[in-house]
């Protein structure tokens, strides 16, 4: 068998006791694989420890145990091979949009001539949609969604073989965040770039990812399972939501969160085994005529 | 706003105006000329004409003397005569070369303990004594161990212009946003250019702050430094003038050096405006 491109190990972070307590576990034993290309999202309730995850692939953290193995060596410390968005855009404010790519691309290609790198930074801003004098203004000139265009157009740029994704339409209203959802999707098709995101929309991580691993709330979460999206790309929002495999996905995940998440929590003698598969839309497949009277209900969230 | 009403700028404009003129009608008035009889000699012009009292000069005087003085800036009529442009230029000769051997040092300074919570906790304890020391203290020790009345005026710029800088660079690098620091490490960036590309651009407007507030204290303590170590000098100039009883050239002086503290001040805050950024 083919290794994985990234295998997380027996992942763990504790943050030291405070006075009189004792130590706070976010998350054990954290163990899962990530293949090349594909584009798995983690859900989980806030506290459970994505973002620390995420750090920790990005490098900017440090595991207390485990570690993650990505193309055969361990990850220590901040690496161009894994490009990050941030939630909060992190362009530098005082660059314009173009001089912030041109920022990312520079430092990866440091040996590129000045125009190769201008053209090179120009193509990954018209791929978002950042053109025409828009790619010289300052971020302050910019709309939330603008910014985090320019934030993917970055992360793309350098052509990472990891791209990390940290929440990233988690600022943005609805319609924007579809359209950036859908751009991402485009430039993700045609890149084979492997993509880890951390979202809480399960509409989002539905749209966009082949896999979705869940978390049990903190602390102590670990990751329970590995949800495959088992729908035929490319997808497209409209259609996507006539698909009854959409609906059996989504309902898993809502359950999961709603219930699941809780009850699990605090299980510490899963033993650190990796999470379990899970194909709610695997059956669907061959029923694409399926009437709309037998979709299956929406579990309601509320409550 | 309609077009008739005048616009805020205007409005502050005429009151400006007004103003002033109110200000130099009630100084030209209560300084009336003294009026003489005949003839004065030469001893009663140097003792104020022949008055009772010697007066402040009215403004018009001033005006004249400014006038004449302008006109020719740079005349040079030996050691206790120099155009008041000469004497301005051996002043910001002495500032700004202090001022930027100061900067030179505080910067990276600053930077240093920004970056490093205990160079910060080791260097405070000193920065704490050593920066409310009036500047002017520090003459006679600068006289005595630099022998030399021009570069110790220098070195009293160099120690006042110092502080502010130093602490607007350590507290601007310190409080550089940490998503900026990871953006810088998440490409590589070594830790030279995490310095120049990241940090110093994200603390420009914090460093500028503090150089502009040192420029304005050195030009503060030129004035008295000069008065201390004479020569030249627009402060030697003040004190020279007034040993000479010319109280219209002191008037004048004082002018030029708020006219001279104003334009450093105004070159120093467009820098700022070139480096500030928007979040």
């Amino acid at each position: 068998m083919l290794k994985p491109f990234i295998e997380i190990t027996g992942l763990t972070k504790r943050f030291p006791a405070q006075k009189g307590g004792e130590q706070l576990t976010v998350f054990e034993n954290a163990n899962f694989s990530i293949k090349k290309g594909e584009f798995v999202c983690i859900i989980g309730h806030s506290g459970c420890g994505k973002s620390t995850i995420m750090n920790i692939l990005a490098g900017l953290d440090t595991p207390t145990e485990g570690g993650i193995i990505m193309g055969g060596k361990e990850i220590s410390g901040p690496s161009l091979d894994r490009g990050v968005v941030f939630q909060n855009y992190s362009l530098l404010p005082w660059l314009s949009a173009l001089k912030n790519v041109i920022f990312g691309v520079s430092a990866r290609y440091p040996d590129w001539s000045r125009s190769k790198v201008i053209e090179h930074s120009q193509k990954y801003l018209e791929m978002v949609g950042l053109t025409g004098g828009a790619e010289h203004r300052k971020p302050a000139q910019l709309s939330g969604g603008m910014r985090q265009r320019v934030s993917i157009a970055r992360a793309f740029a350098i052509r990472p073989k990891l791209l990390l994704l940290d929440e990233p339409f988690g600022a943005l209203d609805a319609l924007t965040r579809g359209t950036i959802q859908d751009e991402l999707t485009r430039i993700w098709s045609g890149s084979e770039q492997t993509v880890f995101m951390i979202t809480h929309d399960v509409d989002e991580a539905i749209l966009l990812s082949d896999r979705i691993l869940l978390m049990t709330n903190g602390p102590h979460a670990r990751v329970a399972e590995s949800v495959v999206v088992d729908i035929p790309r490319p997808r497209d929002r409209a259609e996507i939501i006539h698909k009854p495999a959409y609906y059996k996905i989504r309902n898993h995940l809502v359950e999961f969160l709603a219930r699941r998440s809780k009850q699990l929590s605090g299980d510490r003698d899963h033993g650190g085994s990796p999470p379990i598969t899970v194909r709610p839309g695997i059956d669907d497949a061959d029923d694409k005529e399926r009437r709309p009277e037998n979709r299956p209900k929406l579990v309601s969230v509320a409550s | 706003m309609n077009g008739k009403s005048l616009s805020e700028n205007a409005k502050a404009l005429l009151l400006s105006i007004c103003l002033l003129v109110a200000l130099l009608g009630t100084w030209e008035l209560s300084t009336p000329a003294v009026k003489s009889a005949g003839e004065l000699t030469e001893y009663e012009l140097l003792t104020g004409g022949g008055g009772q009292q010697a007066r402040v000069p009215p403004p018009s005087q001033v005006f004249n003397k400014a006038y004449d003085e302008l006109s020719r800036p740079f005349y040079d009529n030996g050691p206790n005569d120099k155009g008041i442009g000469i004497q301005l230029a051996y002043s910001l000769y002495r500032v700004l070369t202090g001022f930027f051997l100061a900067a030179l040092i505080a910067i990276p300074i600053g930077f240093l303990i920004g970056m490093s919570p205990v160079a910060y906790k080791a260097l405070d304890p000193f920065i704490q004594v050593l920066r409310p020391i009036s500047p002017l203290a520090w003459m006679p020790l600068a006289l005595f161990i630099i022998q030399d009345s021009q570069a110790s005026a220098i070195f009293v710029i160099f120690i006042c212009s110092i502080w502010p800088m130093l602490i607007n660079t350590a507290f601007g690098v310190a409080n550089v946003r940490k998503d900026f620091v990871n953006v810088a490490k998440t490409h590589e960036l070594g830790p030279l250019k995490t310095a120049l590309l990241v940090i110093l651009p994200a603390a420009a407007p914090t460093i500028l702050t503090g150089m502009r507030i040192s420029i304005g204290i050195a030009w503060l303590v030129i004035v008295a430094a000069e008065m201390l170590v004479g020569g030249t000098g627009i402060g030697y100039y003040v004190w020279n003038e007034w040993n000479n009883l010319d109280l219209t050239s002191v008037i004048f002086s004082i002018l030029m050096i708020g006219l001279v503290g104003m334009m450093l001040d105004t070159a120093f805050a467009y820098v700022q405006r070139a480096v500030k950024y928007q979040e």
